[in-house]
């Protein structure tokens, strides 16, 4: 019965996913979204023995079960149209490379003999565990035991609240406003009242995604909503510091006054720094009995708190950490971004009479728009990852957990505790959300191509 | 006409020189602290770390002899040193070798391939870290040089890197090579590479650094202090629960970072010009 609900479902979002595949007429461009759809949910529910769709487990299992099979489904019909598309471009790619002279006429092997020690390693040590993530994920395994025992999704449902309406409707619900305001803002010209209304929204879809999330995950002692809140709160203070702190250095050091060159260097040399050596320099500023911090304060007559027992103090210290070690990156890529400010334009408002804030709100922002969301990614990916050097130095996840982001929830989980499946549930977490996060960059770069913007 | 050349010649604000020279000043101090602070205490002992003096003390030569003699840390930093100029050397053949199959061959299926190397980079080591920890443990190769470096030795970024920097060249070296009956790899050594010095270079940096500053990889696989890496060496050092040992921790942080200092200083135009570059598209 579930089974043919997730079935169902995921034909469903197979004919959703086809909806934009313009050359078929509606009726049997649905059917054959709804075909795909249905092959995807049926792959994915084969994989896992249909083990969610039984009756012995619980329902949150079920409902889980379900909402896999719709991904899925949408998965299969969306990766299906744009095989198409891309497919369908490929004459025109060809006249167009044929065009191109200057390419080798050998055997055909040739160039498969210079890409094959690339594709080996990259099947060999990213797509096999890629894939072995997910397996393991639905297992019960020990480090360096080799049996391992099925057990279906158990290990995802531990890491959230028992109650399927929390755990589906309500992300489900988020995301679906996130995206019906990114539509309102397209259909809406710009400028017009209401695109500046869907705007000023869009922010608040995302905190409702980050909410409804913060609520999906089992609280509780051992819960994984605390690990969450710190990733998301780490995350969030690493950016948004190490954004703001790089612009408005880069817009200092983009100056042409003498020396420019000397200074430019002294501010970007924390780049070659590593992530562990960021986390041992903050460990002896914030040192409770030696450092530079304590006895700073010391002679205000403040006694400073020790910041490996203070929740908020830890990640204060962590985030500081973080935002000095990637500062140096991105005043890098700001100073390059600056390069496309376009000059004439300041010229003219310098004419006009402008102050120097608004130059900077209105022409110089919007032409770093493309850098800025270059570094949001790379940055996340700083904060998701390399912190785990910087953490481990800093405060090994004291006081209590509070500065244990999801990186090092996994290792300690996976190979502190042995227990490899429930770490590699938790990597499927984080994988989804990086997936996530790709896919957002891959539309927004879209988005730029079709209206023409500037790089 | 002076008046704008005056605005090009200052950058975006007008005005004074001297205020931004003091705002940078302030600024790059800011930025230096934790590292000179580092400095002043590995010359320090604990006695004057705690009176916190200002003055460099006399320590300086003992706590290298400790770090460096005591805990082995030249060992560590020549593992670094392998690993980081091995998975270098690696990423950048595989890699021009690759943009060289994208840019100068016509293949069946080369869309499908670009995929398959486009789709890696959304597929970060760490997230998969404990499937490929099972996988490399299994292969035998615990304690080894070759988990330090063969994981991490193709790079979809440099794959697209030169292919980006390959389709830009003019396709009339490739015919001129051609002509003189070149060989695809003749091509690659005498004309291609040549003329990419600065993409190679701003790579080999990113590629460097990105060795050098492994940390949680290590920490899994080498569980062997003669074979670990100075990242995951400099744990010894920090005995948050005995001894503090202040000094010699600062002067090995100062010293692991010597290395990716170095190769930033001396590679910084080709990095900037590379980077422009690719900023641009």
């Amino acid at each position: 019965m579930t089974l043919l609900i997730a079935l169902l479902v995921g034909a469903g979002a197979g004919a959703y996913g086809f909806r934009n595949a313009l050359r078929l007429r509606p009726q049997p461009r649905y059917l054959a979204g709804a075909a795909f759809g249905l092959l995807g949910a049926a792959v994915v529910s084969g994989a896992t023995k249909g083990c969610a769709y039984g009756t012995d487990v619980d329902s949150i299992q079920n409902v889980i079960g379900v909402a896999i099979a719709g991904a899925a489904g949408l998965a299969a019909a969306t990766a299906a149209s744009s095989t198409k598309a891309a497919r369908g471009d490929e004459p025109i790619a060809k006249q167009r490379s044929e065009l191109r002279t200057g390419t080798y006429r050998l055997g055909w092997w040739w160039p498969w003999l210079l890409l094959l020690p690339t594709l080996i390693i990259l099947v060999v040590f990213l797509y096999i565990p890629a894939v072995q993530t997910f397996t393991l994920s639905t297992m019960l395994v020990r480090l360096g035991a080799p049996n391992t025992i099925d057990v279906c999704l158990s290990n995802f449902t531990e890491l959230l609240v028992p109650n399927p309406w929390m755990v589906v409707v309500l992300p489900s619900l988020s995301v679906a406003v996130i995206w019906g305001l990114g539509l309102w803002k397209q259909r809406a010209s710009a400028g017009s009242a209401s695109y500046n209304l869907a705007t000023t929204l869009q922010p608040l879809g995302i905190m409702a995604l980050l909410t409804a999330l913060y609520f999906m995950f089992s609280g509780g002692t051992n819960g994984y909503r605390s690990i969450y809140l710190n990733t998301v709160v780490i995350s969030a203070g690493t950016v948004l510091g190490g954004m703001v702190f790089g612009l408005a250095i880069a817009y200092l050091a983009f100056q042409k006054v003498r020396g420019i060159g000397v200074y430019r260097t002294l501010l970007i040399w924390p780049y070659a720094v590593s992530a562990p050596v960021a986390g041992i320099l903050f460990f002896m500023m914030f040192d409770p009995t030696a450092g530079v911090i304590q006895h700073i304060f010391d002679g205000f007559g403040i006694d400073f708190p020790n910041y490996r027992e203070s929740v908020s103090l830890a990640r204060f210290t962590v985030i500081a950490a973080s935002v000095w070690k990637v500062l140096g990156y991105n005043i890098l890529f700001y100073l390059a971004g600056l390069q496309n400010v376009p000059i004439d334009q300041i010229e003219a408002s310098v004419l006009d009479g402008a102050s120097a804030w608004q130059r900077f709100r209105y022409i110089v922002t919007p032409s770093l728009g493309p850098i800025t969301f270059f570094l949001l990614i790379t940055n996340l990916t700083y904060a998701f990852f390399d912190i785990y050097g910087t953490i481990d130095y800093l405060t090994r996840g004291a006081p209590a957990g509070a500065t244990s982001v999801a990186i090092y929830e996994i290792i300690r989980v996976g190979v502190d505790n042995r227990d490899i499946g429930r770490g590699a549930a938790q990597s499927v977490l984080l994988f989804l959300a990086v997936i996530g996060l790709t896919i957002w960059q891959f539309r927004r770069s879209e988005d730029r191509i079709t209206y023409g913007g500037v790089g | 006409m002076s008046f704008s050349a005056g605005v090009r010649k200052q950058g975006i604000i007008r005005g004074r020189a001297w205020p931004v020279h003091v705002l940078l000043i302030l600024v790059t101090l800011a930025i230096g602290f934790p590292l000179v602070y580092a400095a002043l205490i590995s010359t320090q002992g604990n006695p004057d770390i705690f009176a916190f003096k200002l003055t460099p003390g006399d320590k300086l030569a003992k706590h290298f002899d400790d770090v460096w003699v005591g805990r082995s840390l030249g060992r560590s930093m020549w593992n670094s040193t392998v690993q980081s100029v091995l998975i270098t050397v690696a990423k950048t053949v595989l890699s021009l070798a690759a943009g060289l199959a994208f840019v100068y061959f016509r293949f069946r299926g080369k869309w499908l391939v670009f995929f398959f190397v486009l789709v890696t980079l959304m597929m970060p080591t760490e997230v998969m870290i404990l499937a490929l920890f099972r996988l490399v443990s299994s292969l035998g190769w615990q304690n080894t040089m070759t988990a330090l470096v063969v994981p991490f030795a193709a790079s979809a970024t440099g794959a697209f890197l030169f292919r980006q920097h390959f389709s830009n060249l003019p396709s009339e070296l490739a015919e001129a090579a051609q002509v003189d009956g070149a060989s695809p790899i003749q091509f690659l050594t005498k004309v291609l590479i040549p003329v990419s010095w600065n993409a190679i270079g701003a790579l080999a940096v990113i590629q460097f650094v990105y060795g050098w500053n492994m940390y949680l990889w290590p920490v899994l696989i080498i569980s062997d202090q003669k074979s670990q890496v100075i990242q995951v060496a400099l744990q010894n050092l920090q005995g948050i629960d005995v001894g503090l040992t202040y000094g010699p921790l600062m002067l090995a942080a100062l010293l692991a970072s010597i290395p990716p200092a170095i190769i930033f200083i001396l590679l910084q135009k080709q990095f900037m010009s590379g980077f422009s570059i690719g900023a641009d598209k």
